[in-house]
Parts: structure tokens; sequence; C-alpha cells
């Protein structure tokens, strides 16, 4: 599978997904203009990866900020995970972002998919 | 010029640190953002306020950005909005003033309304309500940005719809971050 890997902006996160090398990750701010455009090429990334899963897939979201239109298709993405065997979301949160902590929690309580919290 | 000073004398008397006033777009509210982000670390703002302030600041831009109606008055078209913050010594305030057709404020109050209702588990009950069954929508919105606004603050929305003219209201929105942080 080809590597998906997006540089990180000013409103936009850095992105990394890699099946051969087991690297799965969100990070940094997530604001666009246009969060469904931005979020449709991982979205078919995560739809095409699920029919070729790793055996266990560690999905990493450690991101510093994301607006409301963001969380939306966060979900969406956490539901396109859903469906795949052996995932596991590991979610990092700043040590006193209790916001970001709650973030987590809440997406925890959408999906079912076991869901580890880390600070950073 | 006496304006000038005067203007200068509001924005001191309103502790206002930063008004924009202008077209926007993503570009001017990531502008907007890094100046403001500049100024809370200069005065050495504890994080998980600063934190507050930004994501206020963000859903507050960018419904400014995505829902601010054009203003037709006969050949001038504007899109003109205007940005506010003030800093005092307990709290925040994020403030926004844009135009909306007169038939649009009906629904916006009302919603606003709706969650000034709510207690802290009533706005997440709703939060996650809208999140689990909203679609992203043809302007990008995903109907969640005043709930966020609320729970940010932990605070009433302030608003207020003053009139322009026959078509027109000017949305007022006021929302306040305490920094007094509990």
């Amino acid at each position: 599978m080809e590597i998906l890997n997006l540089e990180g902006t000013e409103d936009t996160p850095k992105i990394i997904l890699d099946k051969k090398n087991g690297i799965f990750e969100i990070s940094g701010r997530s604001l666009p203009e246009d969060s469904a455009e931005f979020y449709r090429p991982v979205l078919e990334w995560i739809e095409a990866y699920g029919s070729e899963s790793n055996p266990s897939t560690d999905f990493v979201f450690k991101l510093e900020y994301f607006n409301t239109a963001s969380s939306k298709l966060i979900l969406d993405v956490l539901s396109a995970l859903e469906d795949i065997k052996g995932m596991k979301i590991l979610w990092y949160f700043h040590e006193d972002d209790e916001d970001m902590e709650e973030a987590g929690q809440e997406f925890s309580e959408l999906v079912e998919i076991p869901f580890e919290f880390k600070t950073y | 010029m006496n304006f000038i000073y005067d203007l200068h004398r509001t924005m001191m008397s309103q502790k206002l640190i930063l008004v924009y006033q202008g077209d926007f777009t993503q570009e001017s509210t990531k502008s907007i953002l890094s100046m403001a982000e500049r100024n809370l670390d200069s005065s050495g703002e504890e994080s998980s306020i600063k934190r507050k302030v930004f994501n206020v600041m963000v859903e507050a831009l960018q419904n400014i950005v995505k829902h601010s109606d054009e203003l037709v008055d006969g050949q001038i078209r504007s899109h003109a909005a205007i940005f506010l913050i003030g800093k005092e010594a307990n709290r925040y305030s994020i403030m926004s003033g844009n135009p909306v057709q007169k038939t649009n404020v009906p629904k916006l109050q009302k919603n606003l309304e709706q969650i000034n209702g709510l207690d802290k588990d009533g706005l997440k009950e709703l939060y996650k309500e809208i999140i689990k069954n909203t679609t992203i929508s043809e302007k990008g919105g995903a109907g969640l940005g005043f709930v966020d606004m609320a729970r940010k603050s932990g605070g009433k929305l302030e608003f207020e719809f003053p009139e322009m003219n026959a078509e027109y209201c000017f949305f007022c929105l006021k929302v306040n971050v305490p920094r007094d942080n509990e």
C-alpha cells in the first residue's frame, strides 16, 4: 500500500499512514477551511487498508487542537477504523489539557474501539 | 482626526487587546489567530486558558467566514464583519459582529437560547447528539460551534441583534473565558 504522508501546517495536521512500517498517526492542529475535503484522502486510505490490514494496528491521535468541523471528521475516521480487526486507538493529550482528554473520552464513548490514553 | 483618539480611548476603556474589521477568510483567520497567540504567549497566560481562548476564537472566526451574510445595499456588496478580544483581570471576552438577514435571526436566536438553557452535562449530551447525527454542511460547518464555545466558556453566550435596516440585523456575540482557573 502506498504511504499517505501529509506535512502539518498551521491549520492542518501532520498525517502519516504507513502500513509497512506500522505507523498510523494524526498529530498537530486541525482547523482546515474545508474539513471534509481535507480528510477525504485519509478516509479513502483507511477504507483501502481495511481490506488488507495488519494483524494489529495502533492508531495514534496526538492533536494539539481541532475545531468542531474537524471533530466530525475525526469521528468519521474513528468510525472507519471501527470495523478493522486488531484496532487500538492511542489518544495522546498534553498533561494539563483536560479538554483534549475529555474529547478523547467522548470519542471513545461514540465508537466501539479500545482507547488507550497517554500524556505527552 | 479626533476619531482616532476616540477609538483609541474606547479600546482602552473597553480593555480591548485586538480589533479586526474587514473581510473574513481562512487566511485572515490564521493571521488573527497567530497575532492573538503571540499576545497570549507574551503575557505569560496559563496554557489551559490560552487553549480555551484559542478554541473559542477559531469557532467565532470560522462562523463569520462561513455564515456571515453578504450585505447588499443598492450597489454596495460587503462581507464586512468585526472581531474583538477583550482582556480584563478576571476574564477574556471573545466578541464578534456580523450582518445576518432578518429571516435567519429567529432560528439563530432559538439555537443560542437552547444552548444557554443547558448545564455542563446537558451541553455534553447535545454535543454528542449533534456529532453523531450531523453531516458537514455545504458551508463546511458541523453545527457544533456554539455548543463548543459554551462548553469552553463555562458561561452563557451573550448575544444581541440590533437592527441595521429593513433586511438585516447585526449579530453581536460575546463569549467569556474566565482567567481564574477554578
